[in-house]
């Protein structure tokens, strides 16, 4: 039910911005977002951005499988 | 007499407007001395070999993209089907449905990159057709052209030779043409425009074909349903089963990065400048070696292996390693949110 | 890709499973309730990874498998008789069958149906055709139904008139709830979907562990994100506890978006929503509110419900309750498939059967 994809905030014009998804730039609306800027990273999904992506507990999400699997 | 700046329905009916258009507009760009009579044939000869023979239909909406244009997807697209059986195109035909109303300097835009592109090939558009219809009853423009070829080889290119242990080969990255559509089309803008790969492949299959002239059992050019569905026909064709391993396959980045945001599987998106050619294992070194010289095939890879049992499927092995059935495309991808 | 790539690597995916397998003693039913899910679990092959005693069931979290004949037909039935109308949809909608035709059927017949990605696309087509009136047909759950009510709201403020959405939402901890009530299903605990959650916030199924004593993950959609999730949830049930955790914590809070769940309260209000193979449950729906009506295109058009008629010999609604997998019901891959689908399960890319037969594994 929820196609949604990382991309990258590289510039912001009012409640529109443009992200970098891997190379492909796509205009998104950041109107359900708080405060949003340029360098983040936030799930898209239907032309809005829904959430931030936070880097610092993706890293430890990925350090946590590491030790699971030893 | 006043230039039109848009076509009529006159220019279709064959009289003087029509003779014009192809005077000023078609035959001046084709420029040709098998097409400079403006009869209803073009008569010549060829050497006395085996010919190939095909015909294609474009109605690709926009008629402008990103790499290119319906006009250079029509000499292109037709090159390529007599290309990928070993053939060298030599004569093609070119008919026009114009809907009433596209302006003339679009068609003079269409029609000059369908010179260009075809002298750049060393072809010949030798006759053709202008047909106009009524606003609202054509797309802007459909073109359908016919290619004849000559065989340099002599053995036949059909998928019906594949065997286990055969190698599979696609000449670079999938997905590019489809995107550029797609992305190009209405609600569904792109910033950074994804090229067509849009190109005519024979100096490439020639230089495969004279690398390893008995090694080569099939090639096709994946357009419509992609790279899926052609290994899907090959499969079927061969009675074999084809195994072939996603991380393998080549897609651009930002290819990758649209297909994410619109649910689409590059796997199965149009490629108008690529090929797969299915090769035994024997000529694979010479045949990538030959294709990676190319420009066109710089990104060459070799992705699976034709293999017994099966019959009929194409297997996949996922980037997780575990394996699942790739299927033909059943009707149209459509843009999803969920 | 970032944060995309990280998350498919084969060496900690084959690792995850084994933890699994080694974990793993209990005959469980874990429910995995988001089609993307079902989804991502069939292209990777992740069920052959799992050990036999881990049954994994497919939920209703197919927006289009579960929205009613009876709605199914209300649209088809509104594109045939209102042809000046231009409706926007969801390239989903566009193959799903009705009794008589489909979106698809009716556009090859002169409806102007277009597909749109994004709500806003609604709003391009309203701009650009003033004079004709404009309908996004609304399917979708939680992680959508902000971005219908933040285009309703730009509706509204740049003043357009000639715009109204059919809402055909549904809401997940209320299907979740009646999965519970009914009895029929025995679920040991459920993976939450991630989107959905980053909206609504993983708070939303604390009822699941204390009322029902069922344990919840909440996990994202890439293959690793998928194995993680069953991993946590597996460890739960192994060690009898009972809690709601987030594997997808990069995207999602306890809390969720709380601006996005405020602009949902501002434009829609819960209503009761029949949902095929389970019926009607409670505030499981959303209408949008009274005071945006200008907007609601069930009231600007009264639309009436379509044939309430399932297709023949179709057990969607048994694959949506996750009481049948799809191979078992007798239409499977022959007579029901991706192009001659019979029910919406087979048509929508997320239905648990499209899926199936999509990815179904090696023999």
């Amino acid at each position: 039910m929820c196609l949604g994809i990382p991309g990258k905030i590289i510039e912001i014009n009012g409640e529109m911005a443009r992200v970098d998804v891997a190379g492909a730039v796509k205009e998104a609306n950041i109107s359900l977002m708080h405060s949003v800027k340029a360098g983040e990273f936030v799930i898209i999904h239907a032309g809005f951005a829904i959430e931030r992506v936070d880097e610092v507990k993706a890293q430890e999400t990925l350090s946590l499988i590491k030790e699971i699997t030893g | 007499m006043k230039e039109n700046k848009t076509i009529l329905l006159a220019h279709g009916s064959g009289g003087s407007y029509s003779r014009r258009l192809v005077e000023e507009v078609f035959a001046k760009a084709f420029s040709n001395p098998l097409l400079a009579p403006l009869n209803d044939q073009a008569v010549f000869t060829l050497p006395a070999k085996k010919l190939a023979f095909t015909t294609d239909s474009y109605v690709v909406n926009p008629i402008f993209f990103p790499g290119g244009d319906i006009g250079k997807l029509s000499v292109c697209g037709t090159i390529n089907d007599l290309a990928v059986g070993g053939a060298e195109p030599v004569y093609l035909s070119a008919s026009f449905i114009i809907e009433e109303g596209l302006s003339m300097e679009e068609l003079l835009r269409i029609v000059l990159s369908m010179a260009k592109t075809a002298k750049e090939a060393g072809v010949s558009i030798v006759t053709g057709d202008t047909k106009v219809v009524e606003r609202g009853k054509g797309d802007k423009v459909f073109i359908n052209t016919a290619g004849i070829g000559v065989l340099n080889i002599d053995q036949e290119l059909t998928p019906a030779n594949i065997r286990p242990g055969d190698v599979v080969i696609v000449s670079g990255t999938m997905g590019d043409h489809g995107i550029a559509i797609l992305t190009h089309r209405e609600g569904i803008q792109m910033e950074s425009p994804v090229e067509s790969d849009c190109a005519a492949l024979h100096t490439l299959t020639n230089a495969m074909l004279a690398a390893a002239p008995s090694g080569i059992k099939a090639m096709r050019d994946p357009t419509r349903g992609g790279l899926a569905t052609v290994l899907n026909e090959f499969a079927a064709s061969a009675g074999c089963s084809i195994s072939i391993r996603e991380d393998d396959i080549p897609v651009r980045e930002a290819v990758k990065g649209a297909c994410e945001i619109l649910g689409f599987d590059p796997l199965y998106l149009a490629n108008e400048g690529k090929l797969i050619a299915v090769v035994e294992a024997g000529s694979v070194e010479a045949v990538l070696k030959a294709m990676r010289s190319h420009p066109l095939g710089k990104d060459a890879a070799v992705i699976g292996v034709a293999e017994e049992g099966h019959k009929g499927k194409v297997l996949l092995e996922t980037s997780i390693g575990n394996r699942r059935i790739l299927d033909m495309l059943s009707g149209e991808q459509l843009p999803r949110i969920c | 890709m970032k944060y995309i790539d990280e998350f498919r690597r084969r060496e900690e995916a084959q690792g995850l499973l084994r933890k699994i397998r080694e974990i793993s003693k209990k005959e469980v039913s874990i429910m995995e309730i988001c089609g993307t899910h079902t989804h991502s679990i069939s292209k990777y092959g992740i069920r052959e990874g799992l050990p036999p005693n881990i049954k994994l069931i497919s939920g209703p979290g197919c927006p289009v498998c579960v929205t009613s004949a009876a709605d199914v037909n209300r649209i088809i039935d509104f594109s045939r008789s209102r042809r000046d109308v231009i409706i926007a949809t969801f390239g989903d909608m566009m193959k799903v069958p009705g009794s008589v035709s489909s979106l698809q059927e009716e556009k090859a017949n002169g409806a102007d149906i277009r597909v749109v990605y994004s709500p806003l696309g609604a709003i391009d087509i309203a701009k650009k055709n003033p004079e004709r009136e404009v309908v996004l047909f609304a399917v979708g759950f939680e992680t959508t139904v902000p971005t219908v009510a933040a285009t309703i709201l730009a509706a509204k403020k740049e003043g357009f008139r000639n715009l109204s959405v059919l809402s055909l939402h549904k809401l997940t901890p209320p299907a979740m709830k009646a999965l519970m009530d009914s009895g029929e299903i025995h679920i040991d605990g459920f993976i939450c979907p991630g989107h959905v959650t980053a909206v609504i916030g993983a708070r939303a199924y604390s009822f699941l562990a204390t009322d029902y004593g069922a344990p919840c993950v909440v996990a994202g959609f890439e293959p690793i994100d998928a194995i993680m999730g069953i991993y946590m949830l597996v460890r739960q049930l192994e060690e009898g506890r009972k809690d709601i955790e987030i594997e997808y914590n990069r995207v999602v809070t306890w809390e969720g978006n709380q601006l996005a769940q405020e602009v949902i309260n501002n434009v829609f209000e819960p209503s009761d929503s029949l949902w095929r193979g389970i019926g009607n449950i409670p505030g499981s729906g959303l209408w949008i509110r009274e005071e945006l009506s200008e907007f609601d295109a069930m009231k600007r058009f009264s639309i009436p419900p379509g044939a309430d008629a399932e297709p023949k010999g179709c057990r969607c609604g048994e694959v949506l309750k996750g009481l049948i997998t799809p191979d078992a019901c007798t239409l499977f891959a022959k007579a029901c498939n991706p192009e001659f689908p019979i029910g919406p399960c087979m048509v929508s890319s997320e239905g648990t059967c499209a899926a199936f037969y999509k990815y179904r594994k090696v023999a």
